[in-house]
């Protein structure tokens, strides 16, 4: 025996003759049988008043036995235990709470022993007095908590004997008690069949429920511990364990306790444990608490919420089947019920429980269960039980679909469905009325469950959507009838992906096309539309449809093509005919395309006396055609066909063969785009991009300038700036996409072009030789220096790994071209080229040279008011400060430290304020991501908190005709910023951008309001204690000139009175009042916005509103 | 719902919902005035949620363009309103709802008249009496239960 096993012994021991004593009993006759085992008592000693004298000289004897044993350590022993009853006398006594973590430490630490912990506190734990004793507890329990890891399992042992021992004490040991044994379930060396009796004493001495909540959190967290680490014992104990559990959760009330219950019931459940005879009392004990009735109190600090324990529950009620017979009728029952919350919760509990349930479970109850789900989606007003109880359909059905059938059982899945079937499909005759489409929707949620649910739907749905689709001749009931049979097609769809049976619908393939096609022949435009969504589905339904029908059906999308004027009608046909490319490219290539190129290229008739209209209508169908041809050019077999005709557009624009608008060139390379966005990635389309696309439209667009340059007879449509504008993303988008040897090849055939004047690589060569693209041109002309932006467009979006040739050389000519041209298009086209290469150039000391050097000169210019290239080298410092900045180059700030001298500048003030926008926004051409720029994260922020201090301060420094300048730039800047900044470095800035508000430039409203709107939607606390100003200056607002910052400030408004009810409401009747004049402003779209505002602000603070 | 609040008219004919007004480039000019007319009304009370079903008055043709007519320069809105039955209860909160919301939206320049369509209510002249009647239309706002119904079908539907 160990001493700390004997003293606890006799503690226990003393205690109890304490007990019957004072109840007047005599205990001498105890003493005689518990001698033996009382044997070596030291706390006899310290105890002794209890203990009969011939006993005394017994136990003295064998205790100082057992001291000569450790007589090796008795001296520093004797310190220890000091140190220990020092602590015992301060905690116990002196109350004081903190003495129990110097216990811990001193135990930890090695100071004094578990041992000697208890010896020390052997008074207090045997006092008279139930609260000295509990304190005592309290001590050991406390550094338990602490030290459980050190004990051997001996001591474990020993000490769960006396914490068993213990709980049959007074009430007011209890609480301490518990927490011991708390910390004990925690050893990993708790010795076998402890957890058993220890369980056994929990639930025999102490009724749970009658214990403070964190007592009971005790309890359960023992629980917890011991089926973590004891399995196998606690199955030993059979039901007998799930009963007491039962018992001890029975009524408990706090949410907090009751997500640890309903983890132990999940455990239980989950675990395998024996439910046995207990498994209804399991159930009622749980499933009392559905649904979930709880909103946590505001500012809860224990952060539980509703959603918490409501999937807590529901992974206890639905963890087993042996609930069904007990959970089925209740969900049945709460469905009823007029609480929506209560209603949601039991649909997804039905769907989450029958996925464990095989047909028997919910055999008997199917009939309760569809009359609950069919009215739920028939009245309900809500959507999310719609789809709540149609997932609970969807569920249940599968799970009816899983069993297997025995001969004699009936089918429950057929009577499931007939059930369904008897509800719903006579209301799929009646297009008009309202239960149409939750009838429809009820029937899909089944028929989307399984492949056997399918087939059993289709084929009793199916023949009677398509008649009533033939018999019917209102447009808008076909068009009813068309949606359903394309929602049936869709949920076929879902269950079919994982097998390769045959398709549902081959026997209505004939039945369905032809319903299809007649729709596409009507000339109702929403059904049309429907129609091609629904072809679009059949041609993905995986050998549904055969290459007749794919013929057809592109027959008909041609002929709307060429003919149909309504733009929804040709948008969804030209998105039909995509899909249908992706699935049947060699039936694109041979019907469609050809049609759509001979369509495109025969000019308009009696081009004499053309009418308007007739023009007109001709330039629209070869717009259709233009993006129909990029719709379709997704696969490379495809993109080889459709190109080629698209640059024949461009040739023939240019030599005049066959007339195109300007507009039709620039739809043309919009297409050209479009196909170098979308097409696969593979070898063919890249060898298609560098082979043919590029060249061409350089030779295209050198040819165009020459020629322009030469003679003043027709212009080629090929010079005009918006057409340029256009081939540079097509150039851009299919370079950046270029795998790493061919855009090395492509990089240094552009640059030798402009540098050097080579148009080998040109096809039609007819060029003159020693072209100086670069170089400044005679007279005033541009049509030659603004090709520019297509250099900019090849070498800045090659991947970064490609090496762009003659860099430097190329460099000093972007610059010098940058600060002298005059024409716009060339000097920003140069500046941003230099700019895109600076931002991919490699990090050193050339780098930085060329960056000092750039700025040298751009200084230069800016600092002589008499420049007249100012804007020039204005433009070149931005662009290039916006590839720095992207990098993070420590050159930058140099860069904005000009950026910002210039907000003062007379004439450059208002561009540097429109500048910041620029460096914060995303630009489309060049330095951005699809250009494999260096883009590091979150450049924004850095460079908002680097530059905003500074922002305010020049704010603050300067004169007031220039104040405008900083608030334009500073919201241009958050007005950048992602949401979550905004919301946090608001509160420092809100004072200047109310100040904004009221001042007179309208360009700053709009944009300060734009900035202020995303953050008004969850307002900071910052903003609402400035709420009066804010409401304020938005009010004055409303009646400003400008008709986008009345619409914006109206949108605030209404945006305001969803802040907090009591915050807004004392503002109600003002604003209202203040509404009432823009309800008559003279613009429409005031008007609207004004009366959407006032409708909010009239809920506010209302009965039914908020 | 349970049993005992079965709708009176559970599956009513649906209409089909007109597009969202298109807008022109004189609607965008600063200087061109904008009148209010028909439409402008009609886009008002269009999405006034029924008081029983998920749908919107104009989905069940309670409200039509036809059945608006403005007259922006004499100050009149008149509105008449088609109940799904001739029996239905709701013929005077859906008034009523109308009516708040024109109060609500409109300059109070203009004169508001909403009625039924005649013939097509069992109790037509009673209801019309009613909405005609300002006092009673703000006694009725006075009720808490009675706005409370009005601002539901006068909010746009979160759930």
């Amino acid at each position: 025996m160990s001493i700390l096993e004997i003293i606890l012994v006799v503690i226990n021991w003393n205690l109890l003759k304490a007990k019957l004593q004072w109840k007047g009993e005599d205990v001498h006759q105890e003493h005689q049988e518990n001698s033996t085992f009382a044997s070596s008592s030291i706390c006899s000693v310290l105890f002794g008043r209890y203990v009969n004298a011939a006993l005394k000289d017994m136990i003295l004897k064998l205790f100082f036995h057992h001291l000569c044993q450790r007589s090796s350590y008795r001296d520093t022993m004797a310190a220890e235990s000091t140190l220990a009853l020092s602590l015992v006398e301060e905690f116990v006594s002196g109350l004081q709470d903190s003495k129990a973590k110097d216990a811990a430490k001193g135990v930890k630490d090695g100071k004094f022993t578990v041992l000697q912990l208890v010896e020390a506190l052997g008074s207090s734990l045997t006092s008279s007095q139930p609260h000295t004793r509990a304190r005592g507890v309290h001590l050991l329990s406390e550094v338990l908590q602490e030290c459980y890891g050190d004990l051997t399992e001996r001591e474990v042992e020993v000490l769960i004997a006396f914490y068993e021992n213990r709980l049959k004490d007074h009430y007011v040991v209890t609480p301490p008690v518990l927490k011991g044994l708390k910390a004990l379930t925690k050893c990993t060396n708790l010795p076998p069949g402890s957890a058993v009796s220890m369980l056994r004493s929990v639930f025999q001495d102490i009724h749970v429920q009658s214990l403070m909540l964190s007592e009971r959190a005790c309890v359960y967290s023992m629980l917890i511990n011991i089926m973590e680490t004891r399995e196998a014992e606690l199955k030993g104990l059979g039901a007998d364990f799930v009963f007491g559990f039962v018992q001890s959760m029975d009524g408990e009330r706090d949410p907090r306790n009751l997500l640890l219950a309903f983890q132990i019931a999940k455990n239980l459940i989950h675990g395998g444990y024996d439910l046995g005879k207990f498994t209804e009392e399991l159930f009622e004990v749980t499933s009392c608490y559905f649904p979930i009735d709880f909103s946590p109190p505001p500012n809860d600090p224990h952060g539980i919420t509703r959603e918490e324990l409501v999937q807590a529950l529901r992974a206890v009620l639905t963890g087993t089947p042996k609930f069904a017979e007990f959970l089925l009728p209740l969900l049945i029952e709460k469905l009823d019920s007029d609480v929506q919350s209560a209603k949601l919760d039991s649909l997804q509990t039905l769907a989450a429980c029958v996925s464990q349930y095989e047909h028997k479970h919910v055999a008997e109850f199917l009939q309760g269960l569809w009359t609950s789900v069919r009215r739920e989606v028939f009245q309900t007003s809500s959507e999310k039980i719609e789809s709540a109880g149609l997932a609970a359909l969807t569920a249940l059905t599968s799970c009816l679909s899983r069993s297997v059938l025995s001969s004699d059982s009936e089918d429950s899945l057929s009577t499931f469905l007939d059930f369904i079937l008897k509800d719903c499909k006579h209301h799929l005759c009646e297009p008009d009325l309202k239960l149409v489409w939750p009838s429809a929707k009820l029937l899909q949620a089944a028929c989307s469950a399984s492949t056997r649910a399918s087939h059993i739907i289709t084929v009793a749905v199916m023949p009677s959507l398509l008649e009533q689709y033939n018999n019917r001749t209102q447009c808008s009931h076909r068009r009813t009838l068309l949606e359903v049979v394309h929602r049936f097609i869709h949920s076929v769809k879902n269950c079919q992906s994982s097998d390769n049976d045959e398709s549902v619908l081959l026997a209505f393939r004939e039945a369905l096309c032809s319903i299809v096609f007649s729709a596409l022949s009507e000339s109702n435009s929403s059904l049309q539309i429907t129609a091609t969504s629904v072809l679009t589905s059949l041609a993905q339904q995986a050998g549904l449809l055969v290459e007749s029908d794919i013929e057809l059906a592109l027959d008909h999308l041609t002929r709307l093509l060429l003919t149909e004027e309504d733009d929804r009608v040709s948008l969804a046909v030209v998105e039909c005919a995509g899909a249908l490319a992706q699935l049947h490219p060699a039936l694109v290539i041979t019907k469609l395309i050809p049609k759509l190129k001979k369509e495109m290229f025969t000019e308009p008739m009696n081009q004499d006396q053309e009418e308007v209209s007739e023009l007109y209508s001709h330039h629209a169908v070869r717009q259709r055609c233009l993006s129909a041809l990029a719709a379709v050019s997704i696969q490379p077999s495809v993109v080889q066909e459709s190109t080629p005709v698209l640059l024949e557009v461009l040739r023939s624009a240019h030599t005049g063969s066959v007339n195109f608008s300007v507009d039709e060139v620039v739809l043309t390379c919009r297409s050209l785009q479009r196909i170098a966005e979308r097409v696969q990635d593979s070898e063919e389309a890249g060898r298609c991009f560098h082979d043919v696309f590029i060249p061409h439209l350089l030779s295209l667009a050198l040819q165009a300038a020459l020629q322009d340059e030469g003679s003043s007879g027709t212009r080629s449509p090929l010079v005009e700036e918006v057409v340029l504008s256009a081939m540079v993303p097509v150039i851009s988008t299919s370079c950046s996409r270029l795998q790493p040897t061919l855009a090395g090849q492509t990089a240094s055939r552009a640059v030798s072009l402009f540098l050097d004047g080579d148009v080998s690589f040109l096809p039609d060569n007819s060029f003159p030789s020693h072209m100086q693209l670069l170089k400044k041109q005679e007279g005033d002309s541009w049509s030659l220096s603004r090709l520019v932006c297509l250099l900019m467009g090849s070498v800045c979006s090659l991947p970064r790994s490609v090496e762009v040739p003659q860099i430097d050389k190329l460099l000093s000519a972007l610059e010098e071209m940058s600060c002298t041209c005059s024409h716009p298009l060339s000097y920003t086209s140069a500046a941003k080229c230099f700019a895109g290469l600076v931002n991919k150039k490699p990090q050193g000391h050339s780098l930085d040279s060329l960056i000092q050097r750039m700025m040298k000169r751009v200084c230069s210019e800016l600092d002589s008011p008499s420049s007249s290239v100012r804007t020039q080298a204005f433009t070149l410092m931005i662009w290039v400060a916006k590839a720095l900045l992207l990098r993070y180059h420590p050159l930058f700030t140099t860069l904005t430290d000009k950026l910002f001298s210039l907000l003062d500048d007379a004439d450059l003030g208002p561009m540097a304020a429109d500048g910041f926008s620029l460096l914060m926004s995303d630009s489309t051409d060049v330095l951005n991501r699809a250009c494999h720029a260096d883009v590091r994260i979150m450049y924004r922020q850095r460079f908002f908190s680097e530059n905003s201090a500074k922002l305010v301060q020049g704010f603050n420094a300067a004169p007031q005709e220039k104040k405008p300048n900083y608030l334009k730039a500073l919201s241009n800047i958050v007005n950048k910023l992602p949401k979550q900044v905004q919301v946090t470095e608001l509160p420092a800035l809100l004072s200047l951008l109310l100040e904004a508000l009221s001042c007179p430039d309208q360009d700053v409203h709009l944009s300060t309001l734009s900035c202020l709107e995303p953050v008004l939607v969850n307002p900071p606390q910052v903003l609402i204690q400035q709420l009066e100003a804010l409401i304020n200056r938005l009010l004055a607002l409303i009646s400003s000139p400008a008709m986008s910052v009345r619409i914006a400030s109206l949108s605030c408004i209404s945006t305001l009175s969803h802040f907090p009810v009591h915050e807004v409401l004392p503002f109600r009747a003002r604003v209202l009042r203040a509404l009432a004049k823009p309800l008559d402003d003279k613009k429409r779209l005031v008007r609207r916005e004004a009366v959407q505002a006032r409708g909010e602000w009239f809920l506010l603070g209302s009965p039914g509103g908020r | 719902m349970s049993e005992g609040t079965r709708l009176e008219n559970a599956n009513p004919v649906i209409f089909q919902r007109s597009g969202e007004r298109v807008q022109t480039a004189s609607e965008e000019d600063e200087d061109v005035h904008d009148p209010i007319d028909d439409r402008e009304i009609f886009d008002l009370i269009r999405s006034i949620n029924d008081p029983e079903h998920p749908l919107s008055l104009e989905e069940l043709n309670v409200v039509e363009q036809v059945r608006v007519k403005v007259n922006d320069a004499e100050n009149t809105v008149g509105v008449e309103f088609t109940p799904t039955i001739p029996h239905c209860s709701m013929a005077t909160l859906i008034g009523l709802s109308i009516k708040v919301k024109l109060l609500r939206s409109l300059p109070d320049r203009f004169k508001i008249d909403v009625c039924i369509t005649p013939g097509t209510h069992a109790s037509e002249e009673a209801v019309n009496k009613q909405l005609a009647d300002k006092e009673r239309v703000a006694a009725a706002l006075e009720n808490a239960s009675l706005l409370e119904v009005v601002n539901q079908c006068l909010s746009t539907r979160s759930i």
